[in-house]
């Protein structure tokens, strides 16, 4: 589905010192440095994929996206998607394609989401009797019913996300770009996106690439992760892999019947939490096994749980190291 | 981005593009309280002209040359320039750039689906012009009423040129709104619109003849008014062709070079 190789993205932007003085020197002449964005990216996506960008702010996730979808011509480097070449902009390419901007719309804002449905339909010429199947199934899936009929600017801004998304699978995209389609929204409304992204993707069989600061979206979305930082790649495979790599020791998470003394479990491994109700343990992975059986023979165990450590802990871990030779994962 | 798809979308270009010109009720108000400036020249010529005719112009001339003035104005005003501005810097282009239509096209099409509600404006203005300046005012030639069909035409899409070329400039300086301030500077006092071109020094007029802005304006208010005969009217009609090309090719260019540029540093 989509093939890169050697992808460049460069920029030539004009920087200046502060002050007055500079600025009335940057008047007359500018400094330019030449930035990269995207130095040397290779990934293959297959059709069907699930797969999460991630990087710190800068690291070059959304100019990736933006050259993908076609809006950025790449300085150099070879990408193809689906066959076709993003940066032509061919009819055809983008029938097939829909970039979704957390922080940008593409719905009408004076009007109801209902009207900029009504042109997607037309711009993206989708049968009348495919579009309303599609509408319906979008307005059960998203439960906007009303909500199409309101003023876009009256809408909190997960209404509008939820509209935003009816309005880029109105034509039935092949690929799906989502950068950061969850910003902004409270918890509960991030997990009605992320099930409903997800459910499309099963569905549709749609190719899906995401990036989000959230780490929760791209755990519970991208069984594939491709990890960027300055415009490099670090990572590409599977997230438990890179986990496991990256922070190889596990969490056991406990909850007691009765108060424990932490003192007490101290013998047994670190103890990063220790909460009336839960207490988080940290252990090697070869440790697991022996730890989970001393802990439910000591101490009066309600719930546990064993878990990889947190997503965010990994990324920090990584980009704190510095940026290591790519070393590819096996793919998922 | 073809023609073809864009063709077959045009009915709904134009029926959401309407309903987002008349979505609010107020700023139509505004709209309409902000083009009013060929009524208050008309106030100013014809207390001019109560002592003397000022060239061919007295009173009724003065009132039907305005009021047609109007009336064109309607017809063939365009805010493309200002909406590329918008959308360039705060990044929606991207979301128009993603759509198998042409921009160039939807923009037009939007200033198309205004033309309804501008229309309803100008007719009332149309009637009180004819009740006020009498049949003798206005252009009696039926042909020279089909030449002003197409001039009115050639007009819009002049202008509609001229707020898209200036909209491209600001994929080059980020904003191109005091461009198209400087443009309107030489519109106001050179297109007719509040001088008549007739009252021009004849060396000037001749000058101002080979420029575009008569052609936006002061052409088609002419024809309304019955200035011209045919020979002299297909003259300008052709003048105005010329400059519709010239600036539809600058147009192309500009967006092609813009558009690059976007993709290139960002959008």
């Amino acid at each position: 589905m989509i093939r890169v190789r050697d992808l460049r993205k460069h920029y030539k932007v004009h920087e200046r010192p502060p002050g007055l003085g500079a600025a009335l020197r940057s008047v007359f002449r500018r400094r330019y440095k030449t930035l990269a964005a995207i130095d040397g990216l290779d990934f293959d996506i297959a059709p069907g994929e699930r797969v999460g960008f991630l990087g710190p702010n800068g690291a070059g996730k959304t100019t990736t996206l933006k050259v993908l979808a076609g809006l950025l011509h790449p300085t150099s480097g070879e990408v193809s998607v689906d066959g076709h070449e993003p940066r032509r902009r061919e009819d055809a390419f983008l029938k097939k394609i829909m970039l979704v901007l957390g922080q940008k719309q593409q719905l009408l804002w004076d009007l109801p989401p209902s009207e900029t449905f009504e042109l997607n339909r037309a711009v993206y010429d989708v049968p009348r009797a495919e579009y309303d199947a599609r509408l319906a199934e979008l307005t059960e899936l998203l439960q906007i019913g009303d909500l199409v009929r309101k003023p876009t600017r009256t809408l909190s801004l997960g209404e509008r996300m939820k509209c935003e998304l009816t309005a880029a699978l109105i034509h039935g995209p092949k690929l799906l770009f989502l950068d950061e389609p969850t910003i902004g929204l409270d918890v509960s409304m991030q997990v009605v996106v992320r099930d409903f992204v997800k459910s499309y993707n099963e569905r549709s069989g749609a190719t899906l690439i995401l990036t989000s600061h959230y780490m929760e979206d791209v755990e519970k979305l991208c069984p594939r992760v491709i990890v960027i930082d300055k415009g490099k790649l670090v990572y590409d495979g599977a997230l438990d892999a890179l986990a496991t790599r990256i922070r190889p020791d596990k969490r056991i998470i406990l909850r007691f019947s009765r108060p424990v003394d932490v003192a007490d479990l101290a013998p047994l491994a670190t103890v990063l939490r220790h909460d009336p109700g839960e207490t988080v343990l940290r252990v090697l992975k070869d440790e697991v096994s022996a730890v989970v059986a001393r802990a439910l023979a000591q101490f009066p165990v309600d719930d546990l749980t064993v878990e990889n450590a947190p997503l965010e802990e990994v990324m920090s871990e990584l980009f704190a190291r510095g940026r290591p030779d790519p070393e590819r994962g096996p793919p998922p | 981005m073809s023609l073809r798809s864009t063709t077959r979308a045009l009915p709904t270009l134009l029926r959401v593009g309407f309903a987002d010109a008349v979505a609010y009720r107020a700023e139509m108000i505004v709209w309409v309280l902000a083009t009013t400036m060929p009524l208050v020249m008309l106030g100013l010529w014809t207390a001019v002209a109560r002592d003397a005719p000022v060239g061919r112009y007295g009173e009724p001339q003065f009132q039907a040359y305005f009021l047609a003035t109007f009336i064109v104005r309607q017809l063939t005003g365009s805010w493309a320039f200002w909406e590329m501005n918008f959308e360039l810097r705060n990044g929606t282009l991207s979301m128009r750039l993603l759509r198998p239509v042409h921009p160039l096209l939807a923009y037009a099409a939007e200033g198309v689906a205004a033309m309804p509600m501008r229309v309803a404006v100008s007719i009332p203005v149309a009637v009180i012009a004819l009740a006020l300046v009498g049949p003798t005012g206005v252009n009696a030639k039926p042909l020279l009423w089909v030449v002003w069909a197409f001039s009115i035409v050639g007009a819009w899409l002049l202008t509609l040129m001229v707020n898209l070329l200036i909209g491209c400039a600001a994929f080059f300086f980020e904003s191109s709104l005091k461009l198209m301030d400087l443009w309107l500077v030489f519109y106001f006092v050179l297109s007719g619109y509040l001088i008549p071109i007739d009252i021009f020094p004849t060396r000037l007029r001749s000058f101002v003849d080979w420029l575009p802005f008569r052609y936006q304006i002061g052409f088609p208010v002419e024809l309304m008014t019955g200035s011209h005969a045919m020979p002299d009217a297909l003259v300008l009609l052709a003048r105005q062709a010329a400059w519709i090309a010239i600036f539809l090719g600058a147009t192309r260019w500009a967006w092609r070079r813009g558009v690059a540029r976007f993709s290139a540093f960002g959008g």
